[in-house]
């Protein structure tokens, strides 16, 4: 069941959409939002609400890649893997990280609390290499800056 | 019709179509993936290209789809250019990159387009030296086989089941190389046309299950041209045998009837022809004992000849399920005042009354073809999906004629499917469905409305006044009945080809009335309508052209003292009548004949049996709902006393010398005598070639002639070459020998053609891409209009229905799986077949006290059902729905009154 | 020197509010065009003024609203959607307009939606974008506030409404029909052209599509005229100014507003400042991860669309990534394909299954595991990849810095194989 929450963006998303289909990635992203992943049970939620079949849903789901269809840990590290990034060492930063959380790309932390993944791109690469934790952009990073970012997720 | 130059050479086309079409229309080879016959182009695969030139000056061209490309007047473009033809080869390498090497063990060889199309482009040598991606294989239930790492992603799989066939649980997932085609977890594939991915798939992904288990490959199988004998459309089929038994059925094309598709009952409901309860050898009972003892085909025969001496003691029941020539046969051989259609009586009456409609009224009777053309229809009272499946899946097509007008006015053409879908959206033409109960095509209906059968028939009447004054009045009509009727009028009323949808599985008589009333009206306003009136079996509509009698009629007739023997064709009276009215029926005639394939509990009380043919060994003609007479023929012969029916008929026909039947030794002979002697069929019909047809003095091979065994066809017996056997009914040989060329529409036992060996050969046997098979579509249509009659309407509107205190209106609801007698005994519907249940709506089952779980029991007719409940939303008050042909209401008659109860458990 | 694009942005890059805005000349386009211009005047303004799309196809903008259905009798209603996705690698540009001048995007969206007739428009943007949305969302609510959206705006009659759509990610998704198809909530495949979306666009609707920065340059040009628009530029045939960015290893990377056709040599050596201590270059993509590489005999092309495409490249979004000497180029187009095959949508068979191919040859060879055939098996996917062959842009974007290496590293490629190593690392 989608709560009352959910319900409401999900209409607020609706109110200047043609057509109840049209909601279907901002619903994702909605009860993403809420639950953190989109779980089986949310596709039937969603499927039900729009008047979709959940197989239609996750077809949508599993195509972008900000939709989550597994678990994640408290906090999502995204580490731009994009050229500038390349080019300005983001395989050190790569490596720093996974050596501190113990975690590859694609990892979760065994305390649930970080999930690191690749991104493309971030858009800021006269400030590379870069990475954003949830919300978060970092920016101009080294490997001695991540001690300090790291420490305010504890 | 444009010109266009193809390689320099100018070919005269049909106006708007894409280069692809038009090149494979004009019988050329051009690869292609994406682009299906049906499915309209997507440009998504990038086979099919080949070079554009703006005009004659331009060298240089341009790489274009040519799926993607107007042929319009003035197009050039080279197939040949190396630019194109290294392009379509670098294509299918892509494709090949993560395409596994296991055609050997793959269901497709051998009939595999993308083996065909590798062939074509060229490819031959793989530079890929890396890994393979992989992906997980799903369970999609008892009909379709998976197996992702062979897919190529066409696309062409859910563009046909969620696009054209409606259906939302097959899906493409993820992105990239790792794109995905299945469900979005394991499970039954949903849609009733699922089986269809089989031959739209054009490599090894979706592959028949029910094939798999007894699996053959295409060039080894012995096939004949057959028709589906599992509804009353009629659809058109390839039965494919080998060893005896029948490994599968293929769709066979036929634009007129059901195209390229096929439902899964009638793609996976042939096992019974293979089952152990098949009836192999005459058998006769023991006086004493009541056991069944085998005894000699002549000695069978003999014996019936016996009984059947004096003819006024005995009367015959036939079948609707059985052929023409068999059901005939049988009336010759009791006289047609003894002979019975072997359907109840009512049944009886619609199906005579449709065709009365169909053939003395102004309304044309619409082919499947036309059903998809029609551009506004109404449906009263049948549940398609269920009752005629492939006239649902035309339905679903029909909607979108009128958007896909104004896509067209818009400047895109109707191939250009993403972007017709795109303008659309979710704009469908008019359909109008009045139903007891939620179908599956509400989802694409206009307006729905649910009611009892004979608020159904009101509804309809009233669409009729809205349309023509002199159609009788529908009197105290709920104003927004009212509304929906005149909304439904005028829909009718501005389309282009309205139609009109009725049928007898509701079994009531006003229904069809009312639908011919508004099919008529709409052509006293100047408008060609279509009707098309559903009918429940195969031969149904043949049965009314033999104008035999009701069973009850029968019964009666049995139940007077000069009726000694009854002989009962192809039909397991138990399922149409009650026990009680059966085991009278048994006290009063002394001898039972029973001539059939299965054993039944018809078969178990008689004292005769004789083994008949199914249409898969067996060869006959059918007449389908529309009135198009069509020819099956036997894709096998073993060595079993099995024949057809008409032939043991014969044998005692023979014997009696009453009539002369020498000349019944084929098939078209007893035909030609039944159109001969019987009134309804006027004049000299052709069904099909008939058994001298040859082409350059050869027959037609019913084995494509890479058959492995060449010519030991039994090679499961022993290597030598048996004589093939003998088939005095048609133009087929049983072996690989014969005219290898393209066989005639009608003789089709396979699609094959150089270069094509996947089912996308059947391009080769158009007239043009989506057009009639050269030569015509197979069949002929028996009934056609009268144009110019001036419509007598029918008058008798019925009454409201009124919910009753404490009994409640029984109304039979069908099932695709399970509702059907032959298919429901086939491996893979069986289990698709729904438990027996009772439906009702949440308000009744409220005032019931009844829950979900709920159990009820049921008392109808002096029985009495326990049973689960099932609820339907819109299922009327007063009305319970129960499920007709499973095995629980063998021979109750629907619709009925009944009490119901909550059970005592 | 004229930066109609960035002239409002402040030292600390805060956006300006609604007001000071308005005060520094800000909404004068939009009072200006609503007051004097029929629509299409408007259009043809803008087409004469030469504005090219600044997202990467470089397609002259007033044209491409002239292809919309005008009059009463055109299909209702019409969309205008300010492509904002911005994730092409190496690009940074849309986001210093959204975070630091959102008012002057808006008046860009409002000016344009109004020439096409449009009265609904989208913000396509890139979730990871949360500043620009903060501020957009801002700036929005206070052009609602001041009638600069929503019904008869300025008492013109002309209604717009405005909302932003977060994208789910996935480069194809700035594709611009793809966008559409992400906008209408499915899977993001790009269409086929025809039907254009200028004709058939979201929900089947009129609908133009357009980059960020080319809607900013709008205003510019109402308020300024054809002939400053022309004159403010260094180019023959390209008016107005650029936002031009480099980022790798110089001294300063970052993002300046230039006049367009500015010569390579002085954005990278005097607004970047040169290469890092210590490094040199070896070579550059002018636009964006999908544009041919250039080297040093470019470096005093003009950075103009007509210029750079003579040279066997593309202006493309003229954020340039620089190639240093002790980064092998092997590794970076390795980076770039992965890039680009894991980006593929699917949908059509060569970049699909090609790109894929491709990343795995350039794998092996930048370790250890080349051989010398798969130089021609790169060279032939590059032919085959190329524009007109695949469904969309993605692919033939893909295969420009591949085909390009190729040729300008050749010798690097080849000494990857021959020692079996990457001479790098
Ligand atoms: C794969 C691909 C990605 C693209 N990404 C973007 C993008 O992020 N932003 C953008 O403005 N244009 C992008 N484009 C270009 C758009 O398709 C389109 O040409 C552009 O939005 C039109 O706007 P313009 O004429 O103002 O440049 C992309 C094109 C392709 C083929
Ligand atoms: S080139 Fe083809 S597969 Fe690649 S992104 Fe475009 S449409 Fe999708
Ligand atoms: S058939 Fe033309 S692109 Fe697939």
């Amino acid at each position: 069941m989608l709560s009352p929450e959910e319900k409401h963006e999900i209409d607020e998303e609706l109110k200047h959409l043609p057509y109840k289909e049209s909601a279907a990635i901002d619903a994702l992203k909605i009860v993403q939002n809420h639950r953190g992943w989109v779980t089986d049970e949310a596709l039937d939620d969603v499927g039900e609400y729009l008047d979709m079949s959940p197989d239609a849903l996750d077809s949508i789901a599993t195509f972008y890649n900000l939709i989550f269809r597994k678990p994640v840990g408290e906090h999502v590290i995204r580490i731009c893997d994009s050229v500038s990034c390349y080019l300005t060492g983001y395989e050190n930063l790569r490596d720093a990280i996974t050596k501190k959380l113990g975690i590859k790309l694609g990892g979760t932390t065994e305390d649930n609390k970080f999930t690191f993944l690749p991104i493309q791109c971030l858009g800021t690469c006269d400030h590379a290499p870069a990475m954003m934790i949830d919300d978060e952009l970092y920016r101009d990073l080294t490997p001695e800056k991540l001690d300090e970012i790291f420490a305010q997720y504890k | 019709m444009p010109t266009i130059y193809i390689d320099d050479n100018p070919y005269e086309v049909k106006e708007g179509k894409n280069l692809l079409d038009a090149v494979l229309s004009l019988g050329e080879d051009l690869p292609y993936f994406c682009w299906h016959p049906d499915l309209g182009s997507v440009g998504a695969c990038r086979q099919c290209a080949v070079i554009q030139f703006q005009d004659e000056e331009d060298e240089q061209g341009r790489l274009v789809m040519a799926c993607m490309t107007p042929a319009s007047e003035g197009t050039r473009i080279s197939i040949q250019h190396p630019d194109a033809s290294q392009f379509r080869e670098n294509v299918i390498e892509w494709l090949m990159v993560n395409h596994p090497h296991d055609c050997p063990v793959c269901d497709e060889g051998g009939e595999c387009h993308l083996q065909d199309m590798t062939v074509m482009s060229g490819h031959n040598y793989r530079d890929f030296r890396f890994k393979k991606r992989t992906h997980r294989n799903q369970d999609l239930g008892p009909f379709i086989n998976h197996e992702m790492n062979r897919c190529i992603a066409c696309y062409r799989c859910v563009r046909y089941y969620r696009d054209y066939a409606g259906g939302g649980d097959l899906q493409a997932f993820a992105a990239h190389d790792h794109v995905y085609f299945g469900r979005h977890e394991d499970g039954v594939l949903e849609s009733e046309f699922s089986g269809n991915l089989v031959e739209v798939c054009p490599t090894g992904v979706f592959t028949d299950k029910t094939l798999k288990r007894h699996y053959t490959r295409k060039w080894d199988l012995q096939s004949a041209p057959s028709i589906c004998n599992h509804c009353g459309l009629g659809c058109n089929t390839i039965a494919g045998e080998r060893y005896g038994t029948l490994r599968r059925i293929l769709n066979r094309y036929n634009s007129s009837v059901n195209g390229s598709f096929l439902c899964d009952r009638g793609r996976f409901g042939y096992e019974f022809v293979n089952d152990d309860a098949r009836i192999l050898t005459p058998v006769m009972k023991n006086v004493e004992t009541r056991q069944f003892e085998e005894v000699s085909e002549d000695d069978a025969v003999a014996k019936i000849a016996e009984l059947t001496r004096d003819k006024n003691s005995v009367i015959g029941i036939g079948s609707p399920r059985a052929s023409l020539e068999s059901n005939f046969a049988l009336r010759t051989l009791v006289g047609s005042n003894r002979y019975s259609s072997g359907m109840s009586n009512a049944e009886t009456e619609l199906v005579n009354l449709s065709r009365q409609i169909l053939n003395d009224g102004p309304a044309h009777s619409a082919s499947l073809k036309d059903v998809e053309k029609s551009d506004a229809v109404l449906v009263l009272g049948e549940d398609l999906t269920n009752t005629a499946p492939m006239m649902a899946l035309a339905v679903r097509q029909a909607v979108r004629n009128q958007p896909v007008e104004k896509a067209k006015q818009a400047g895109i053409p109707e191939w250009n499917d993403n972007a017709v879908r795109e303008l659309i959206q979710d704009e469908k033409g008019p359909l109008y469905l009045a139903t007891p109960t939620n179908t599956k095509l509400d989802d694409v209906a206009t307006k729905t409305y649910n009611a009892a059968p004979q608020d159904l028939a009101r509804f309809g009447f009233a669409v009729a006044q809205f349309l023509a004054e002199e159609s009788p009045k529908v009197i105290g009509l709920d104003e927004d009945v009212k509304s929906m009727a005149k909304s439904a009028a005028d829909a009718l009323k501005n389309a282009k080809r309205p139609l009109v949808i009725s049928g007898t599985s509701l079994l009531n008589k006003s229904l069809i009335q009312s639908a011919a009333n508004v099919a008529w009206s709409l052509c006293a306003n100047g408008k060609k309508a279509e009707i098309a009136l559903t009918v429940p079996e195969a031969n149904s509509m043949g049965m009314s052209f033999l104008e035999g009698q009701g069973i009850e009629s029968a019964f009666e007739r049995a139940a007077s003292d000069d009726i000694k023997t009854a002989i009962i064709l192809e039909n397991d009276l138990t399922r149409r009548v009650d026990s009680k009215a059966w085991n009278q029926f048994l006290k009063n005639v002394e001898n039972i004949v029973v001539i059939d394939h299965l054993e039944n509990e018809t078969t178990a009380a008689a004292d005769i049996l004789l083994p008949a043919g199914t249409f898969a060994d067996s060869d006959g003609t059918l007449i389908n709902n529309e009135g198009r007479a069509q020819r099956f023929f036997q894709a096998f012969e073993d060595d079993s006393a099995v024949q057809e029916s008409w032939r043991w008929l014969q044998g005692v026909l023979d014997l009696g010398k009453d009539t002369d039947v020498s000349d019944w030794y084929s098939l078209d002979n007893v035909f030609s005598a039944m159109t001969k002697s019987v009134d309804t069929f006027k004049g000299d019909i052709v069904v099909a070639p008939d058994a001298k047809f040859r082409i350059n003095d050869q027959k037609i091979p019913r084995s494509p002639y890479r058959y492995s065994g060449r010519t030991a066809m039994k090679a499961n017996v022993d290597i030598h070459v048996h004589k093939p056997p003998q088939d005095p009914d048609s133009p087929l040989s049983f072996s690989m020998e014969g005219y290898s060329g393209k066989q005639p529409s009608g003789l089709t036992s396979f699609f094959w053609s150089p270069g094509w060996n996947s089912v996308q050969s059947t391009n080769k046997y158009k007239n043009e891409v989506g057009g009639e098979l050269r030569g015509g579509d197979p069949g002929i249509r028996l009934i056609e209009p009268k144009r110019n009659a001036s419509p007598k309407y029918f008058t008798e509107v019925p009454e409201p229905f009124s919910p009753r205190e404490g009994e409640w209106l029984s109304i039979p609801l069908h099932h695709i799986f399970g509702s059907e007698e032959l298919s429901a005994k086939s491996f893979g519907l069986s289990k698709r077949a729904p438990e027996p249940y009772v439906a009702l709506n949440p308000s009744s089952a409220e005032k019931l006290g009844l829950q979900m779980e709920s159990r009820v029991s049921v008392k109808l007719d002096g029985t009495e059902h326990t049973l689960p409940i099932t609820l339907h939303e819109n299922l009327p008050d007063g009305v319970i729905g129960l499920p007709v042909g499973l095995p629980d209401f063998n021979g109750i008659p629907l619709p009925n009154w009944s009490k119901i109860s909550g059970a005592t458990e | 020197m004229d930066r109609p694009l960035t002239h409002h942005i402040q030292p600390d890059k805060q956006p300006l509010s609604l007001k000071k805005y308005e005060k520094q000349g800000g909404y004068q386009a939009v009072q200006k065009a609503l007051r004097d211009f029929d629509p299409v005047d408007l259009q043809n303004h803008v087409k004469e003024a030469g504005l090219k799309g600044r997202g990467g196809a470089g397609f002259n903008t007033g044209l491409k609203w002239s292809f919309v259905p005008m009059g009463d009798d055109a299909p209702r209603p019409k969309y205008l959607v300010a492509n904002a996705d911005e994730m092409e690698p190496g690009t940074f540009k849309d986001r210093l307009l959204m975070e630091s001048n959102p008012h002057l995007f808006l008046e860009g969206i409002i000016l344009s939606a109004y020439a096409i007739g449009a009265e609904k428009s989208y913000i396509f943007l890139r979730w990871a974008y949360h500043l620009s949305k903060k501020n957009l969302e801002k700036a929005i609510a206070g052009a609602y506030e001041n009638n600069y959206l929503g019904e008869n705006i300025q008492g013109s009659g002309f209604n717009l409404d405005l909302h932003i759509h977060i994208s789910a990610g996935r480069y194809i998704c700035g594709e611009e029909t793809a966008l559409l198809n992400a906008l209408e909530g499915k899977r993001a495949n790009p269409r086929a052209k025809p039907p254009f979306p200028q004709t058939s666009g979201l929900w089947g609707k009129p609908t133009i599509v357009q980059n960020v920065e080319t809607l900013a340059n709008v205003p510019g040009i109402v308020n300024n005229g054809i002939n400053w628009y022309k004159d403010i530029s260094n180019s023959e045939e390209d008016g107005g100014t650029k936002l031009y960015g480099v980022s790798g290893k110089v001294k300063n990377p970052g993002l300046w507003e230039l006049p367009m056709g500015t010569t390579s040599r002085e954005i990278i050596e005097e607004h970047a400042g040169g290469m890092q201590d210590g490094l040199k270059l070896n070579g550059w993509l002018p636009g964006g991860a999908s544009t041919d590489f250039m080297v040093e005999e470019h470096l005093d092309v003009p950075m103009d669309y007509g210029s750079v495409m003579e040279i066997g490249s593309r202006l493309g979004t003229g954020t340039m990534i620089v190639l240093d000497d002790q980064t092998c180029p092997v590794g970076m187009i390795e980076n770039l394909e992965h890039f680009f095959a894991q980006e593929s949508c699917g949908w059509c068979t060569p970049c699909r299954d090609g790109l894929p191919w491709t990343e795995k040859i350039l794998h092996a060879i930048e370790h250890g595991e080349g051989k010398m055939e798969d130089l021609d098996q790169l060279a032939r996917h590059s032919k085959w990849l190329g524009p007109g062959k695949t469904y969309c842009a993605l692919a033939p974007g893909a295969v420009e810095p591949l085909q390009s290496g190729l040729k300008y590293f050749r010798e690097d490629f080849e000494r990857h194989i021959n020692e079996q190593r990457c001479p790098w690392s």
